[in-house]
């Protein structure tokens, strides 16, 4: 029995990559693969140009550096102060004792944790601990951040303020992220493509509002009903008088009169049965199940008409 | 008042001193070399079994069975059991010279398991991290397993201290010198009361305050 199998993935530099699969999919696993935590049994891994699984130890130990990684239980050294804990991994580097001091400094005002460098992690909130957590994994200046269910262990609202974190050093510093998580939210938020795994396959793959709003796989349309209702007509026991249609719309086009522009200028009227207005990332989108209702010549020219503005339109 | 200082006013307090004096030599220098041998051993057992850095079944076996072995034989038999070695070690097997390698032999073993179980409680998460950092194994060792594990090998120290206190008053019967010896030869054989007494009280007090010692420096070093 694979742990995975059939697992051919690459991430863009710069972008951040999101893994959602229930536990046990094998998405920590091939995580893990990514610093070799995990040595896959076969196959390659190559992060920035650089194929890990053929180096020595050492060189192993020196990519590794550039490799940061946060997980869901933080990890920290219980005996160290927070500033200790940010400034552990410097102990490899040879900088100098005032040079620490200032990288040290630095982080604490990215992750905002001024004022706490005294403290044990014992004294930390969750969401506080992350923070350090994260700065730790930024001090050697890595390429990529790998985070392991880094939210899964904190409430909704601190969750919301860790992933602002991740997303601002996504464009700040130009970080490469890739993530696990078993939340579509955390997706939804800051992702911008998705992997969708089960039993050690990738299922699903693509840009996250494409996946999001065209899921193939059942198992893709349960994760997205995590943060939107999925639209089943039949199941609702609706007895539409007229054409049912699922309209789906993203970016500039959201925040434009278009619906109702275009069914103003014939006999026909509508209804919206269900819809999710909401946003993914940085883009706005929506998607509408609306019934027309007027003859079929009108019905059928709003749909033309939809189309023709750049909306994509399917009839259910 | 006066009944009970006159119970005591014909002990020889220079043999006590003495004794004493010997007490704690013999203390320190075990104790000494049991941190250095039973650290070594705990680390070894610890990174050898299943799971960890060093996973190694046949290693781990022969370690776990050597340690067992020596644990299984009561302190007053291995002294004796030991004798011609520690006549090699030391060059004698009496006095308090050759109380130290039986105490080294019997308490290493002890210590060591205690470290085995002091590094286990250490986070496995914490280890993972610093891997990912690209720490080398003996650097994890030393500043992630040592110092995450420090309360706990702090408190086993202490009970390996207060183990060795009544393991040194046990090689008195053996002609080990100190406190133990002074309790057998005056107090046992010579029905002295007044000395096996005052020698009781002063284990007591030594074994208070190493317990002392030992619970202080973990509460200093606690973080939980």
């Amino acid at each position: 029995m694979d742990a995975l199998s059939d697992v051919n993935l690459t991430v863009e530099k710069g972008e951040i990559f999101g893994i959602i699969g229930h536990s046990g999919a094998g998405k920590s696993t091939l995580l893990r693969c990514v610093n070799l935590l995990e040595r896959p049994s076969l196959g390659s891994v190559s992060v920035g140009g650089h194929e890990l699984t053929i180096l020595s130890e050492k060189e192993l130990q020196q990519r590794r550096q550039k490799i940061g990684m946060i997980f869901q239980h933080f990890n920290l050294l219980s005996t160290a102060t927070v500033r200790d804990n940010i400034a552990f991994p410097l102990k490899m580097s040879t900088l100098s004792k005032e040079k620490v001091r200032r990288r040290v400094d630095e982080l604490l005002d990215l992750v905002g944790l001024r004022g706490h460098e005294q403290s044990y992690p014992a004294q930390l909130s969750g969401g506080q601990k992350q923070r350090v957590g994260i700065a730790r994994a930024l001090a050697n200046h890595p390429d990529v951040l790998l985070c392991d269910e880094a939210t899964s262990a904190l409430d909704p609202h601190t969750t919301e303020s860790i992933l602002t974190l991740l997303k601002d050093i996504n464009q700040k510093l130009g970080i490469t992220i890739l993530l696990i998580t078993h939340e579509m939210n955390v997706i939804r938020s800051i992702c911008d493509r998705v992997a969708v795994m089960e039993g050690g396959r990738i299922i699903e793959l693509g840009e996250v509002l494409e996946v999001f709003l065209n899921p193939h796989h059942k198992t893709t349309r349960d994760f997205v009903s995590q943060v939107a209702e999925t639209v089943d007509v039949q199941a609702q026991g609706l007895r539409p008088e007229g054409v049912v249609v699922r309209i789906n719309y993203q970016g500039d086009l959201a925040h434009e009169p278009i619906l109702f522009e275009t069914v103003k200028g014939t006999e026909a009227s509508f209804v919206i049965l269900q819809g999710t207005v909401s946003r993914m990332k940085d883009t706005p989108y929506g998607q509408l199940i609306v019934e027309l209702r007027g003859n079929s010549r009108d019905t059928s020219q709003i749909i033309e008409q939809l189309r023709h503005r750049g909306l994509d339109v399917s009839v259910l | 008042m006066n009944e009970v200082l006159s119970f005591f006013e014909n002990i020889r307090w220079d043999a006590i001193n003495k004794a004493t004096r010997e007490t704690l030599v013999m203390m320190g220098a075990s104790m000494f070399f049991t941190v250095i041998l039973g650290l070594a051993i705990g680390i070894l057992l610890f990174l050898t079994s299943r799971g960890q850095m060093l996973q190694n079944r046949f290693v781990y076996w022969i370690l776990s069975l050597v340690v067992n072995i020596l644990r299984s034989v009561p302190f007053i038999i291995l002294m004796i059991l030991i004798m011609p070695l520690t006549k090699i070690m030391v060059g004698t097997s009496i006095g308090v010279k050759g109380a130290i390698p039986p105490l080294v032999i019997a308490a290493a073993p002890f210590f060591a398991r205690l470290v085995e179980a002091a590094l286990r409680e250490v986070d496995k998460g914490v280890l993972e991290a610093a891997q990912a950092m690209g720490f080398s194994k003996g650097m994890i060792v030393w500043h992630v397993l040592l110092r995450e594990a420090r309360t706990g090998l702090l408190a086993g120290t202490t009970i390996t201290a207060v183990t060795l206190v009544s393991y040194t008053a046990m090689s008195g019967t053996i002609g080990g010198g100190g406190l133990g010896d002074l309790a057998i030869r005056f107090g046992f054989q010579r029905f002295q009361w007044d000395v096996m007494i005052i020698t009781v009280i002063l284990l007591i007090i030594l074994v208070q305050g190493l317990q002392m010692i030992g619970d202080a420096l973990v509460r200093k070093y606690s973080r939980k």
